[in-house]
């Protein structure tokens, strides 16, 4: 590892595939070797572990790989349209696609998903437009879509918030009977995942929601992308000990996964929400992972952080660890590899274009959705303005 | 008719809750098997099951953010946050999360949760035990804000709030907890003045005294005692409105009376300043300009945080403070 200052070296010590032996200064405790569940090295080595083995085929995995393709172009062109002032803000997922795709891809549609702002490439496999995405970040919605149609709720802005609703949700499966079950009522069993980076780890409400889930044993699965950094505080700002062994006082299983590796995020995440599905309660996961980009398009990291570190994690790229082990397994073709970046480029033009045009919402929507019904406060607002509004037209505005 | 005290009143609504819609559900500190501090939910856990009546870990955002879960699932929760003062840790949960949950989906997700908080003081209780928050979360769009002020409408209100798919912050006046009322609880709730409107308690015609909580029975005692003539002045006629629901605001009814009376005076526990009486005094001078005798007046707590309970009598509210504002706006 080549990273000397102190702050980044823990961090990126510990996803070595090389785990450090030497115990932790704070804690006494030597990491063991096996802590980093991976499945496929930074060099396209699949890699065998006793726990997690993989049910994917060949057609699976290349799915998989035109999802991490399609959703960096969905985000490098968000990036650009930012650029161009047609996004007030984009916040980037660059580096974090394997996590995302990975444990999103290992989810059953009935299972309800509870993101951060961050989770396009968790949106992308849920069947969201990224369209929708991009409205939010243009200032048109507040996000729009409905999140019982894709069983994936609202971005949450406010960190951590989001792990407390998921629990909710949960303790609402328990209470549907859709939890633990073998299916013959008729009832297909179902699980929660939260998302939430390292920061949220310091969040009331988190460690609140770990509290709850673990009381109630509430189906949810705690998905922590440690991406190391927190706009510009990174992980040891949030904590002492390894995130995942955070969930050991909780009194529920907690693990570390190599957030680049999409099979190996694919595998944990996969068990790890069967194991809720079936009453055994919440798991911690721990992806960690790295933000390869700012914090979002107003983000400068290179006022807090050295642009070595970004270059040691390039190498450890989810995308092109992908690309080796197929290509070079055979399973994946030079047209298929082609088709894949045409795609990326068709989307990218569509998505760019949905943007361009997309109308700023109507002035008199401000007043709608804000109760059930209007309120007459609210009426007489609406009525006023709008009519405040006529007086420009006719003066021919 | 029944004869129920208030704290009793909301039990027998919350039980009807729990008896109409299997997807309502209780939950909060010590609200199950000791049945809540005010024993608010005495006996529902016993009759409901533990599924149902939740008693919950310690934390009062972890109590609202699970609620939203669980409202995002098809249930109506009714949380129990035991005291005024303990509701600020879910403040984040109840302003940024459940209040806009609504207008952020562009309508797709209602979130019917119910908040109950005990408020104000009166009771000699330690700090953090007395307080008046409601304007907080009045001025936050999207939720609904009321306070019911005796039994009958303790039973109807918090039984409409449950049924209500809005948010509802549902305040319940402690010190009156113990007051007894006949309530109608067979009837049920089809002739219920709707949630959202203000009542005329006692009709006057000399001073609108607006009040909600547990000042509408001071403003009734004031409003009685002035209706004698003393040594110095003749009996006045003060019109006792409980307007219950604190946002939205029924001004149909406030205006309606003021048009009448020219005079106003807003009373309430919590801070004159920036306080409910402020809002009202604004729309009030907007709406009736030409009718008003004397400016809107108000009485209410100071500008200070909760004073040791030894001088809460002078924080407060009394029938004499409210008498003494009534004066003055009768001596324009």
């Amino acid at each position: 590892m080549t990273v000397e200052s102190g702050g980044a070296t823990t961090a990126a010590q510990s996803c070595s595939s090389d785990p450090p032996t030497q115990p932790n200064l704070h804690t006494g405790e030597t990491p063991q070797p096996d802590q980093l569940v991976q499945l496929l090295t930074p060099e396209g080595e699949r890699v065998d572990h006793p726990d997690y083995p993989l049910d994917l085929t060949a057609a699976d995995i290349r799915a998989m790989y035109r999802d991490l393709v399609l959703v960096r172009r969905i985000d490098t062109e968000a990036i650009s349209l930012q650029r161009q002032g047609e996004l007030g803000i984009w916040a980037s997922l660059l580096g974090q696609e394997a996590a995302q795709v990975g444990s999103g891809r290992a989810l059953n549609p009935v299972d309800m998903v509870f993101p951060t702002y961050r989770e396009h490439g968790v949106a992308w496999c849920r069947g969201i437009d990224p369209v929708k995405l991009l409205e939010l970040y243009r200032g048109v919605s507040h996000g729009g879509w409905a999140p019982e149609e894709h069983n994936f709720h609202l971005y949450t802005i406010v960190i951590g918030s989001q792990t407390l609703h998921a629990t909710g949700y949960a303790m609402g499966i328990q209470r549907d009977g859709a939890v633990g079950g073998d299916g013959a009522d008729g009832k297909e069993a179902e699980a929660v995942i939260v998302y939430f980076g390292d920061g949220a780890t310091s969040q009331g409400d988190v460690n609140e929601a770990f509290v709850w889930a673990s009381v109630f044993n509430a189906p949810v699965v705690f998905f922590c992308q440690n991406n190391q950094w927190a706009i510009s505080e990174p992980l040891e700002k949030q904590s002492r000990i390894p995130l995942y062994q955070r969930a050991r006082g909780f009194g529920f299983p907690g693990l570390r996964v190599d957030g680049n590796d999409v099979l190996a995020c694919y595998a944990v995440t996969k068990k790890a929400m069967q194991a809720a599905r079936e009453g055994q309660g919440p798991t911690l996961i721990e992806a960690f992972t790295y933000r390869m980009g700012a914090h979002t398009t107003t983000d400068d990291p290179t006022r807090y952080r050295l642009a070595s570190e970004l270059e040691v994690w390039k190498l450890k790229d989810p995308i092109e660890r992908v690309r080796a082990y197929l290509v070079r397994t055979g399973q994946a073709s030079a047209e298929f590899l082609a088709e894949v970046d045409a795609e990326a480029k068709a989307v990218g033009t569509r998505i760019r274009e949905a943007c361009r045009t997309m109308p700023d919402p109507p002035p008199l929507s401000i007043f709608d959705n804000v109760y059930a019904e209007p309120t007459a406060i609210l009426s007489e607002e609406r009525e006023r303005y709008a009519a405040y509004l006529e007086t420009f037209e006719e003066a021919g505005r | 008719m029944t004869t129920l005290t208030l704290s009793k009143a909301l039990n027998a609504g919350l039980r009807k809750a729990l008896e109409n819609d299997p997807k309502v559900l209780i939950m909060g500190e010590d609200v199950g098997k000791l049945g809540g501090v005010f024993r608010v939910t005495d006996g529902l856990w016993k009759d409901f099951g533990e599924n149902r009546v939740i008693d919950t870990p310690l934390a009062e955002s972890g109590i609202v953010g699970t609620a939203i879960g669980l409202a995002l699932r098809g249930y109506r929760p009714v949380c129990e946050i035991q005291f005024d003062g303990f509701v600020y840790p879910a403040t984040n949960q109840i302003v940024s999360q459940l209040a806009k949950m609504r207008y952020r989906s562009r309508g797709n997700v209602s979130l019917p949760v119910t908040i109950r908080i005990p408020f104000g003081g009166g009771i000699g209780a330690v700090e953090h035990h007395s307080e008046s928050p409601e304007m907080l979360f009045a001025h936050t769009a999207g939720l609904r804000v009321v306070a019911c002020a005796d039994a009958a409408d303790a039973f109807a209100m918090i039984q409409q709030s449950v049924s209500c798919d809005d948010p509802v912050i549902f305040f319940e006046p402690k010190r009156r907890y113990w007051d007894k009322a006949e309530v109608d609880t067979v009837s049920g709730l089809a002739d219920a003045l709707p949630l959202d409107q203000a009542r005329v308690v006692l009709p006057g015609t000399d001073v609108t005294l607006l009040a909600y909580g547990p000042l509408v029975r001071t403003c009734l005692e004031a409003a009685l005692a002035a209706r004698q003539d003393g040594p110095n002045q003749r009996g006045r006629s003060i019109e006792v409105i409980d307007l219950r629901s604190l946002s939205p605001l029924d001004m149909e009814t406030i205006t309606a009376s003021v048009r009448r009376t020219g005079r106003c005076v807003v009373a309430h526990e919590a801070p004159v300043y920036a306080g409910l009486g402020a809002e009202i005094a604004a729309r009030v001078t907007e709406q009736c300009f030409f009718h008003l005798e004397a400016p809107v007046l108000r009485v209410g707590g100071f500008a200070t945080p909760y004073p040791p309970s030894r001088l809460e009598d002078h924080y407060l509210p009394d029938l004499d403070r409210i008498l003494d504002a009534v004066d003055r706006a009768s001596g324009y």
